[in-house]
C-alpha cells in the first residue's frame, strides 16, 4: 500500500489526511505496535514510524526523550521491520528516519527489507536530493515512496528539484524550528504550500507543531495532510502509564481526525 | 591544498547531510566566503585584526633540549603564544568578519572543555554581536572557570542535558538553535567538520598556521622539514598546519585521541578506531555501534573528545597523503610533562598529543631531521587534569625527596 493510495481515499472523500508519527520502540516496541493500531484505528490515514537514534537533530524535547528511551531499552535497526509488519496493511506505513542508520544497514538492503515488510516509502529530513544517489536508485528498484523536505527558507529553485524528487508525497515543514507541539500554528505554512503546489501535482503534507483538532482543521484548510508527532508522542511521556497513554492516544487521534475532516 | 566539489564532497566525504530548512544559510555563507577569500579588502582586514588582536603570526621556535632527547631537530610552532591561548582565534575572528558581511547580529557556538567557547565569546565581544555558547551539562560543572570566562565576556552558556550531556550533543543543540534563528544568527562553529561549506570556510581561516610555518622554516633553516605534526580532534589545526605542506615532499602525521588505546571502548580516535558514517551533516570516520548510532568518544583531552573527524582528514587519510595515528592518554601526559621539563612550556594535551606522536615517529627518521610540530594550544585550562594525573595534591615532601 502506497502513500498515494491514501491520498486518493482522502481526495474523494474531499479532506485531508491525518498522518501520525510514532517512534519504533516507544514506549515499548510491543506498545508502539499497540499505539500504531490505535492511530489506525481512530482514524489515521497514513503512519510514520521514527527511527530512534543517537543524534536528533530536527527533533524537540519530546521526540529526544521517546527516541532516549527507545535507544536505553535496546532498540535495534532491524526491529523496525517487526513493526512495520506487525501494522501493515490497513494504511500506508512509511519511516521517518535520519540517514545514518539507512546508510549504516546499507542502502539497498534497507529498502529491500521494508518494502519486504510491507513499508510504503521513508522520509528522510536530513538528506536531500543532491545527496540521494543511492536512496532514489534503492527507492525505484524496491518501488517506495520517497519524500523530501521543503522548508521557508527553500529557494525557489531548491524547491522545484527537491519535489521533482519526490515520491508519495512531498514534507513542508511548516515552521523555521525543531519538532514540537506549539499553541499557535505556523504563519508562514501556507504560502509554503502555496509555493511548493506551483511545483508538483503531488500532496503536500505539513509538520511541525500541531497539538489538537483545532489546530489540524487550520492546517487541513490549506494542506493535503497533516502530520502529527510531538503530540503523540506527548500522550505518553505525560502519563503515568502506558494504558493511560493508549486512552490518552486514542481521544486525541479522535479529535485529530475530526479536525481534518472538518 | 584541494578543494570539494560544488556539493562539498572531498571523494567519498564531507556533503551536506543536514535538515533543508538550513541550505539557504549554508549557500550564503558559501557565497560570503568564497566571495571574501578573493577580496583583498577582507584579506587585510582580517591579516590587521589577526596580528593586532591575535599576536598572529605566531612565532617557529626551536627546541634544543627536546631536539637533543629526541635525536632530530625538533621546531614548533608556538600557536599557544595567541590570544586566548590557542590557534581558535583565527577561525572565530575569521567567522565573525564572514558574519558582519552576511548582516547577522547573533552567533552561537557549542563546545567541549569551553575553548571554543571562549575564543566565540571574544570575537562576539570585539564585534559587538549577541552570543550563545551550548556546552555539556557535564562539562559546565566540570570547566566552571571557562563557563565564567564566557559570561564575563558576555555570552549566554545554556548547559545541554540531552542525550550524552557532551560536545556532540552541544553540536546537535547549536543546529537546533540555528534551524530557528537563521535569519539573524551564524552559526561559528569550532572546527573543520559539520555541513559542507564548513569544513572549507575553517579550513581557509586556519591555514595561515602553516603558511606561516612553512615560510618561517624557510627562512629559518633554509629547507622544509621531514615531517610535520599536529593532534586531531576535529581536526582543524591540524588541516590549518597540513594545507601548506600537501604539495611538498614532507611527511604529514596527524594524531588522534587514543584515549586508553584505538583497540578499546574508551577511545576518541575517530578515523583509528571508527568507520564511515553520517554525522552532524558530513560523511566520514564515526565511533559508531552496529546500528550506526553514535558511540560516546572517551579522551583525557576534552579538546579531542569527540566520535567524528572532519572529512577533509577522512579524504586525506582515504588517500595515504596524509598518516593518522592514535596517540593514548598516557604517552600524550608523558610528552607533555617532557616538554614542560625541557623546554619549560605548559602545553595543552590537546598538543601533548602532537608531541607524543611526532616523538614516537621521529624514531624512524634519520638523525638530525627537521620535524616541526604544532602546539596549538597552552596548558593553562588542563591544569585540573594535570593535579589529578600526576597526583599533584600530595605535598612536594611526601615524596621525600627534599
Amino acid at each position: 500500500m502506497k502513500s498515494a493510495d491514501a491520498f486518493a481515499k482522502t481526495k474523494a472523500e474531499g479532506r485531508a489526511a491525518l498522518v501520525g508519527y510514532l517512534p519504533a520502540g516507544f514506549p515499548t516496541l510491543a506498545d508502539s505496535i499497540k499505539a500504531i493500531d490505535i492511530l489506525i484505528d481512530h482514524g489515521a490515514d497514513l503512519i510514520e514510524v521514527g527511527m530512534p537514534y543517537s543524534d536528533p537533530v530536527m527533533d524537540g524535547p519530546a521526540i529526544q526523550r521517546a527516541a532516549d528511551r527507545a535507544l536505553a531499552a535496546g532498540f535495534r535497526t532491524r526491529q523496525v521491520f517487526e513493526v512495520v509488519e506487525a501494522v501493515a496493511g490497513r494504511v500506508p506505513i512509511l519511516s521517518m528516519t535520519y540517514w545514518n542508520l539507512v546508510e549504516h544497514y546499507g542502502v539497498d538492503a534497507f529498502a529491500r527489507d521494508f518494502a519486504a515488510a510491507g513499508g510504503a516509502g521513508l522520509i528522510t529530513p536530513d538528506l536531500i536530493p543532491e545527496e540521494a544517489v543511492d536512496w532514489i536508485a534503492a527507492s525505484d528498484a524496491h518501488d517506495l515512496d520517497r519524500v523530501f523536505l521543503v522548508a521557508p527558507s527553500s529557494t525557489e529553485e531548491r524547491i522545484a528539484a527537491t519535489v521533482a524528487a519526490c515520491r508519495g508525497f512531498v514534507y513542508a515543514q511548516s515552521v523555521m524550528g525543531v519538532t514540537g507541539a506549539r499553541a499557535a500554528t505556523s504563519a508562514a505554512a501556507p504560502k509554503l504550500v502555496e509555493r511548493a503546489r506551483a511545483h508538483t501535482g503531488l500532496p503536500i503534507g505539513v509538520g511541525l507543531g500541531v497539538r489538537d483538532g483545532d489546530q489540524a482543521a487550520e492546517v487541513a484548510a490549506y494542506g493535503d495532510a497533516v502530520i502529527v508527532g510531538s503530540a503523540i508522542v506527548n500522550c505518553y511521556l505525560e502519563t503515568d502509564d502506558v494504558p493511560a497513554g493508549h486512552r490518552r492516544l486514542a481521544e486525541l487521534t479522535t479529535d485529530l481526525a475530526e479536525g481534518v475532516a472538518r | 591544498m584541494t578543494n570539494p566539489d560544488l556539493n562539498g564532497h572531498w571523494g567519498a566525504f564531507g556533503g551536506r547531510f543536514v535538515p533543508e530548512a538550513l541550505i539557504a544559510a549554508l549557500e550564503e555563507l558559501e557565497t560570503v566566503h568564497n566571495k571574501a577569500m578573493e577580496d583583498p579588502e577582507f584579506q587585510a582586514e582580517f591579516a590587521k585584526l589577526s596580528s593586532e588582536y591575535g599576536n598572529l603570526p605566531s612565532p617557529l621556535y626551536k627546541a634544543e633540549r627536546l631536539s637533543e632527547e629526541a635525536g632530530v631537530e625538533i621546531w614548533l610552532k608556538r600557536e599557544d603564544l595567541n590570544h586566548t591561548g590557542a590557534h581558535k582565534i583565527r577561525n572565530v575572528l575569521g567567522q565573525a568578519l564572514l558574519t558582519k558581511r552576511m548582516g547577522k547580529t547573533r552567533v552561537i557556538a557549542e563546545t567541549g572543555a569551553g575553548q571554543h567557547g571562549v575564543a566565540a565569546a571574544t570575537a562576539a565581544a570585539y564585534f559587538g554581536f549577541e552570543c550563545t555558547v551550548f556546552m555539556g551539562e557535564e562539562d559546565t560543572r566540570r570547566q566552571s572557570l571557562n563557563v565564567a570566562r564566557m559570561r564575563l565576556l558576555g555570552a549566554e552558556v545554556v548547559p545541554v542535558t540531552t542525550g550524552s550531556r557532551t560536545l556532540k550533543d552541544a553540536m546537535n543543540e547549536a543546529l537546533r538553535d540555528w534551524v530557528a534563528t537563521v535569519d539573524d544568527t551564524h552559526y561559528l562553529i569550532g572546527s573543520v567538520g559539520g555541513p559542507h561549506p564548513f569544513p572549507k570556510v575553517v579550513r581557509d581561516l586556519c591555514r595561515g598556521i602553516g603558511d606561516e610555518a612553512r615560510a618561517q622554516i624557510l627562512d629559518r633553516v633554509g629547507r622544509l622539514p621531514d615531517l610535520v605534526a599536529a593532534c586531531v580532534g576535529g581536526g582543524s589545526n591540524a588541516m590549518g598546519t597540513f594545507t601548506a605542506f600537501l604539495d611538498d615532499d614532507v611527511k604529514l602525521y596527524g594524531f588522534e585521541a587514543g584515549g586508553d588505546g584505538a583497540d578499546t571502548d574508551r577511545t576518541a580516535a575517530a578515523i583509528n578506531s571508527g568507520g564511515l558514517g553520517v554525522l552532524h551533516g558530513a560523511r566520514t570516520y564515526v565511533l559508531q555501534d552496529e546500528d550506526g548510532q553514535t558511540k560516546e568518544s572517551h579522551s583525557i583531552s576534552a579538546g579531542l573528545d569527540y566520535p567524528a573527524v572532519g572529512p577533509e582528514h577522512a579524504h586525506l587519510h582515504a588517500t595515504g597523503r596524509v598518516t593518522y595515528e592514535a596517540v593514548t592518554d598516557a604517552e600524550a601526559m608523558d610528552a607533555l610533562a617532557q616538554l614542560a621539563r625541557t623546554e619549560g612550556i605548559i602545553c595543552a594535551i590537546e598538543s601533548a598529543h602532537a608531541v607524543a606522536g611526532a616523538l614516537r615517529a621521529a624514531k624512524d627518521l634519520a638523525p638530525g631531521s627537521l620535524v616541526l610540530i604544532n602546539l596549538s594550544g597552552r596548558g593553562d585550562k588542563d591544569m585540573g587534569t594535570v593535579v589529578d594525573y600526576f597526583d599533584f595534591t600530595k605535598k612536594p615532601s611526601d615524596k621525600g625527596t627534599e
